[in-house]
């Protein structure tokens, strides 16, 4: 066998590995291992592409060398960031490094064109049609992916507001936008003109600017979901650009996982993906977000650290309700110290987990098991709610729509048929809150005003602190 | 670097296949695991590295030359910082017997509880 056909028979295996690993990383027995088969068969891959013919390593040295320097500069670069940056900032952390990807995609379909075009200005052939139209699927998926996930990044890091960024026309605009990208791609189908692939591209990155600008909060973890199933793709396109097998593969499965894995992200906020991409959820919140809090003549009963520590001290059973206030606070430490404390005195105690809490959907569970809260004590809301009528304190931590029970209750409202936890069946709720503010999706919360509702505010780590003191002095 | 029509057919094959396949491994995951799944397959198209190797090799030209190493460079960016982060998120997960005790005998009163 020569050494091409070797090399196909590794990249054969490793997407072989990479199929094994994703169906491990949907079971939580197998993830851990899944994700380190994959890593193991990337790495083999790799490993082989030095040795790989069409790469032409042996005959260019310099190449080979600046490759690996840009190898080394790379891993250099995203070990250190993966291991330390706080798991709190985990979805950025993620935009980010499927925005590069997007980005290499692109670059790759860039180098192909300027190659091709070089070579056809020697002499060679123009390359076939359908082979041109591949390299620009690439480049176009490529380009939304990489500049739509950097702003999400800027969007989750808080550098610019995390709601929704409207401006009059934006779906037309960004319609308008499209057209004129595939209108840009198919000329520079026809006539292989260099100029009009860098407009495509630079046209391609504004796109991605502008269809993630109107869309805001907890919608994001959706969209990087959404562009990660993009970079997929865009993968996939370079597979077909370059004739490789396992990019075609490893792309596609990506994007049609990420696309399905999207759509399960929407269906737990209760919405279709197209609501969460196109109609920028959240966005009256500025409007009657202050008219909210200083209209509001309803009164709600704050209580004391000190009167909330000892209902939690002589309950039976308490509930904690962890949600995006519990994450941006980093208070999952905290919460944990409360639980075990609670625990101590006999108090029973779980944590019943909303599929959107957090900053994306599951990152809550991350956030816990970071904490080293045992697994048995965090419930899925379908396994909680069916407790929460015999719990006697249902303890709602930085959460707000997730046990809105206007969800059940209010035909009209935005979040109607969305699931929520049933923190109102419990016999007291206790919601630890930095400010009256409406949660994302801008609306009223009755259980606040309930009666049997009292509110703490304050920042969720501070809060919890407190109420650590109170239950140790009960 | 375009391959014949028989070629194209080929990849269109593989391309369909791979996202019926795709689509099934990942359709009973839990939501507890959404993050890290979207996390790890986002480390799986880090593979383009592969891609970007292989255009890095036969770059010719300065504009080439720099568009390939960059190329590499945000490949490896994604590939490695995927795979690091998404097993520093799984490592979390494992359980861990008895690293606390009041928190065991708590939990066993729980079960005990819970009827």
């Amino acid at each position: 066998m020569t050494l091409a056909i070797w090399i196909d028979l590794i990249y054969l295996l490793a997407a072989v590995a990479f199929i094994v690993a994703l169906k491990g990383l949907s079971s939580p027995k197998h993830a851990r291992n899944g994700n380190l088969l994959a890593a193991g068969a990337a790495i083999v891959a790799v490993g082989a592409t030095f040795f790989n013919p069409e790469a032409h390593f042996s005959s260019h040295t310099t190449n080979l060398v600046l490759a690996i320097v840009a190898m080394v500069l790379g891993a250099a670069i995203a070990v250190p960031v993966a291991r330390m940056v706080k798991m709190t900032a985990m979805p950025q952390l993620v935009a980010i490094f499927n925005g590069v990807g997007g980005g290499a995609a692109a670059l790759i379909s860039i180098v192909v064109f300027l190659s091709d075009a070089n070579l056809h200005s020697l002499g060679a052939p123009k390359p076939a049609v359908y082979a041109i139209a591949e390299g620009m699927l690439g480049l176009l998926i490529g380009c939304v992916s990489f500049s739509g996930s950097a702003i999400a990044f800027i969007k989750l890091q808080e550098l610019i507001t995390g709601r929704p960024i409207t401006y009059p026309g934006q779906q037309i605009i960004n319609g308008l936008v499209g057209v004129a990208i595939v209108s840009l791609a198919v000329a520079t189908l026809l006539t292989d003109s260099v100029p009009l692939m860098i407009a495509t591209a630079v046209l391609s990155l504004v796109l991605g600017v502008i269809f993630v600008l109107p869309i805001g909060g907890a919608d994001v973890p959706v969209l990087i979901s959404l562009l990660n199933s993009f970079t997929g793709l865009a993968v996939a396109a370079s597979g077909f650009t370059l004739n490789n097998n396992l990019l075609i593969i490893a792309g596609t499965l990506v994007g049609a996982s990420g696309i399905l894995l999207t759509r399960m992200m929407s269906k737990a906020m209760g919405r279709s993906l197209s609501n969460v991409l196109f109609s920028a959820f959240g966005s009256v919140v500025t409007a009657s977000g202050g008219a909210d809090g200083t209209g509001e003549t309803r009164q709600v009963r704050t209580g004391t650290p000190e009167d909330i520590g000892v209902l939690l001290a002589y309950a039976r059973k308490v509930v904690i309700i962890p949600g995006y206030g519990l994450a941006v606070a980093q208070a999952q430490h905290t919460a944990r110290e409360l639980a075990d404390l609670l625990m101590e005195r006999g108090v029973e105690v779980f944590y019943a987990i909303h599929p959107v809490a957090g900053r994306m959907p599951g990152h809550m569970n991350v956030l816990l098991a970071e904490a080293n809260v045992p697994y048995d004590e965090l419930k899925e809301m379908d396994e909680a709610n069916p407790e929460m009528a015999t719990a006697d304190v249902a303890l709602v931590v930085g959460a707000n729509d997730t046990v809105n029970p206007a969800a059940k209750n209010t035909p009209g409202s935005p979040i109607y048929g969305m699931p929520i936890i049933n923190a109102d069946e419990a016999a007291h709720v206790i919601f630890l809150k930095r400010s009256m503010r409406p949660g994302f999706a801008g609306i009223d919360n009755d259980l606040l005003f309930d009666e049997k509702t009292s509110l703490l505010f304050g920042d969720a780590k501070d809060t919890l602190a407190k109420l650590v003191v109170a239950v140790q002095e009960a | 670097m375009s391959g014949n029509t028989t070629g194209i057919l080929e990849f269109l094959t593989i391309f369909i296949l791979a996202m019926f396949v795709g689509n099934e491994v990942v359709a009973r995951v839990p939501s507890i695991l959404h993050t890290p799944l979207m996390s790890g397959s986002n480390a799986i198209h880090g593979i383009v590295l592969v891609g970007a190797m292989i255009i890095m090799g036969t770059a010719s030209g300065t504009a080439q030359v720099v568009l390939g190493f960059l190329a590499v460079l945000l490949a490896t960016l994604n590939i490695v910082g995927g795979f690091t982060v998404t097993d520093r998120m799984l490592e979390m997960f494992k359980s861990k017997p008895g690293d606390n005790p009041p928190k065991g005998k708590a939990s066993a009163d729980v079960e005990g509880g819970a009827k």
